[in-house]
């Protein structure tokens, strides 16, 4: 059964939605600079997700990502300083610099791929979840994908095929409304994406994105469903991202009322709420974790600055086993 | 050694390695108790069931998918893919996640993944265009996988055994009308390595390089020509991704005249990255034009008068032989 929420961990999970925060808002001010080449697509506003998520999981299961993977990584347990190392194309980030933003990939927290393909890491975590199962480990995969991944073949296909071999895969779908420009009203008849479940023959549950506690405690029941060889669940998480699809992205899509409307649901500032009620933090305390925090990301962000680049002669390397 | 057909020989080869590899697992559609569409497969749910011989839904793009999660956890899947003109619906899974997941991971993940196929047309199992492609040209084009074509009972085996214990991504091409082909198989664990061509037959006069079918009309034609005291060398690459270069440039070095059969299409073929190479490495050897035999540029018809006038034959590749001769 997965572990109740004490106030331990309850902290935890602030700590997390907070590191998850400043560090997105340092790798977006970074590229505003031009320090960062590429585009990278900030988790800002959708914290609760991932940490909700990953918080119901064990150290030993697996995630699979998207292009949007900082946020989840960082809920699973990696290191700041490896991820910005990556983002900044560095030899000491997760990828060795191979990847960037889109790709990050911390194989030591259980981030098994951030795919940057819609939907392309939805059957490779049904391909993770046979694995736990044909050896018996009780491993349980996560996989984050958007609303729009759940229009692809990949979605179709990988539901399906976890569900007909009951595998221990939990499906979590970030309804954050927007694939890059298009709302998911325009692209899909249904108003709830968990509705499809149905016509799988698996569970299905909508959820306020937006409260991390309802997202862990969502998340719990379809992992536990899954650890005792009950086969997958689909999650819809309800949330929004404050930001553009990248850093920079005009939002013509949108309205700056409407963006307005949702940040006043941060979802940290609700978890603030809470625990000050449940007098598990006060405002000093709160200020405290902040400026620790802070810290923490600069640091972290100063380290991976101050990490090597690879050498140009390692371009060829590692791209087959018996070639290095 | 005995006597087998290529067919049963790459059924041993899967059935070996089940045996000898637990992480070995097949997932494909028809494989289990029908045996696999062309009978490739046949006996293996019986002997080792449900949980390591798996029949997918029609989900091509998921079930390669499926197989590169678990290969990235531990596994070692063995897909088929009914006909490799469905492949194209799993190209995302395979070119864009199993040949990048090793690079993009800094060289920390490794997919050893085996994609079995079959490709080819004419005879009694033309079925035309969507049934009869060969696209072997497509995955040498993608670096970070394997591509491998066996042509004999034997190659088949000891290729596909290789290719099961190889780590990276292989992509694995049988040619339909080879499976009825017999051939001397060992009967002992062996392998026929990636990576190194194969000399099928010694000549001095000119290097033909072929596979497939194609490879069978090569060597009789060979036969034919050695009356006339035309003595053709016969390579069968085996491997197209990684090539064996050396053999193949070697070969040319020694006759001087050079001739590429394949029965995929001419334009875009592997024919012409195979000419390149030895015009790059061989100039100063090469006594004569290269020549090329491949199916004229157009999808294979059902109408037999027409399947046969697209498909390449041991006529047009005598035509070949005798021009590069000139």
């Amino acid at each position: 059964m997965s572990k109740k929420l004490d106030k331990e961990t309850m902290l935890k999970m602030y700590h997390k939605m907070v590191e998850i925060r400043f560090f997105e808002l340092t790798a977006s001010e970074l590229f505003k600079k031009g320090q960062i080449k590429g585009s990278i697509h900030p988790y800002i506003g959708q914290e609760a997700v991932g940490v909700g998520a990953c918080f119901a999981l064990n150290s030993g299961d697996y995630i699979t990502t998207t292009h949007r993977p900082h946020g989840h990584n960082l809920a699973k347990g990696a290191n700041m300083s490896r991820i910005f190392a990556e983002i900044l194309g560095k030899v000491t980030g997760y990828n060795r610099g191979r990847g960037g933003s889109m790709h990050v990939a911390a194989l030591e927290a259980g981030t098994l791929i951030a795919s940057a393909v819609v939907g392309g890491n939805i059957p490779i975590a049904v391909g993770a979840a046979l694995t736990s199962k044909m050896k018996k480990t009780s491993q349980v995969t996560l996989c984050f994908f958007g609303e729009g991944a759940t229009n692809t073949g990949n979605f179709h296909e990988s539901l399906n095929l976890a569900a007909i071999w009951h595998l221990p895969v939990v499906f979590m779908c970030e309804n954050n409304i927007y694939a890059v420009s298009t709302p998911i009203y325009y692209s899909t008849l249904i108003e709830n994406i968990s509705i499809r479940a149905k016509g799988y023959g698996i569970p299905g549950i909508t959820v306020d994105g937006n409260d991390v506690v309802a997202v862990y405690e969502t998340t719990s029941e379809g992992v536990d469903r899954a650890r005792r060889g009950n086969g997958p669940t689909l999650i819809e998480a309800k949330t929004y991202r404050w930001e553009g699809h990248y850093v920079g992205e005009p939002r013509v899509y949108r309205t700056r009322e409407e963006e307005e409307k949702w940040k006043k649901r941060d979802p940290i500032q609700r978890f603030e709420k809470k625990l000050l009620e449940m007098q598990i933090l006060d405002e000093g305390r709160i200020q405290q974790i902040k400026e620790e925090i802070g810290k923490k990301v600069t640091e972290a962000l100063q380290w991976a600055l101050n990490s090597p680049l690879p050498s140009a002669e390692d371009a060829t390397r590692f791209i087959y086993t018996d070639e290095d | 050694m005995h006597r087998i057909t290529y067919r049963e020989a790459i059924n041993e080869a899967l059935r070996e390695e089940l045996l000898r590899d637990e992480n070995v697992f097949l997932m494909g559609e028809d494989i289990g108790k029908h045996g696999g569409a062309f009978a490739v497969t046949k006996g293996l749910w019986e002997e080792f069931g449900s949980n390591r011989i798996k029949d997918t839904p029609i989900s091509e793009n998921t079930i390669v998918g499926c197989g590169v999660g678990a290969a990235i956890t531990g596994m070692r899947p063995v897909i088929e893919i009914m006909f490799i003109d469905f492949i194209t619906l799993a190209l995302d899974q395979i070119v864009n996640h199993a040949a990048k997941i090793r690079y993009l991971s800094g060289g920390q993940q490794k997919v050893p993944l085996v994609i079995r196929t079959q490709q080819g047309g004419g005879g009694e199992k033309g079925t035309a265009a969507q049934h009869s492609q060969c696209l072997e040209a497509w995955f040498v084009h993608v670096p970070g996988l394997k591509v491998v074509l066996p042509s004999t009972p034997c190659d088949a085996k000891g290729l596909l055994k290789a290719s099961i214990r190889d780590d990276n991504p292989v992509i694995y091409i049988e040619h339909k009308n080879c499976y009825p082909l017999q051939g001397e198989v060992p009967q002992n664990d062996y392998i026929v390595p990636l990576g190194r061509a194969d000399i099928k037959r010694k000549g001095k006069d000119v290097t033909v390089i072929a596979n497939g079918l194609l490879l069978h009309s090569t060597l009789k034609v060979a036969e034919e020509l050695k009356r006339e005291g035309i003595e053709v060398e016969v390579i069968d690459p085996l491997t197209f991704s990684p090539l064996d270069k050396k053999t193949i440039t070697d070969s040319v070095k020694k006759t001087g005249r050079a001739v590429i059969v394949h029965e995929a299409c001419k334009t875009g073929g592997i024919g012409g990255e195979i000419g390149m190479i030895i015009l790059e490495e061989a100039f100063d050897y090469l006594d004569a034009p290269i020549q090329r035999v491949g199916a004229l540029d157009a999808p294979i018809s059902f109408s037999l008068p027409e399947e046969m006038r697209i498909l390449p034959d041991e006529k047009r590749i005598k035509v070949a032989i005798r021009k590069v001769l000139e």
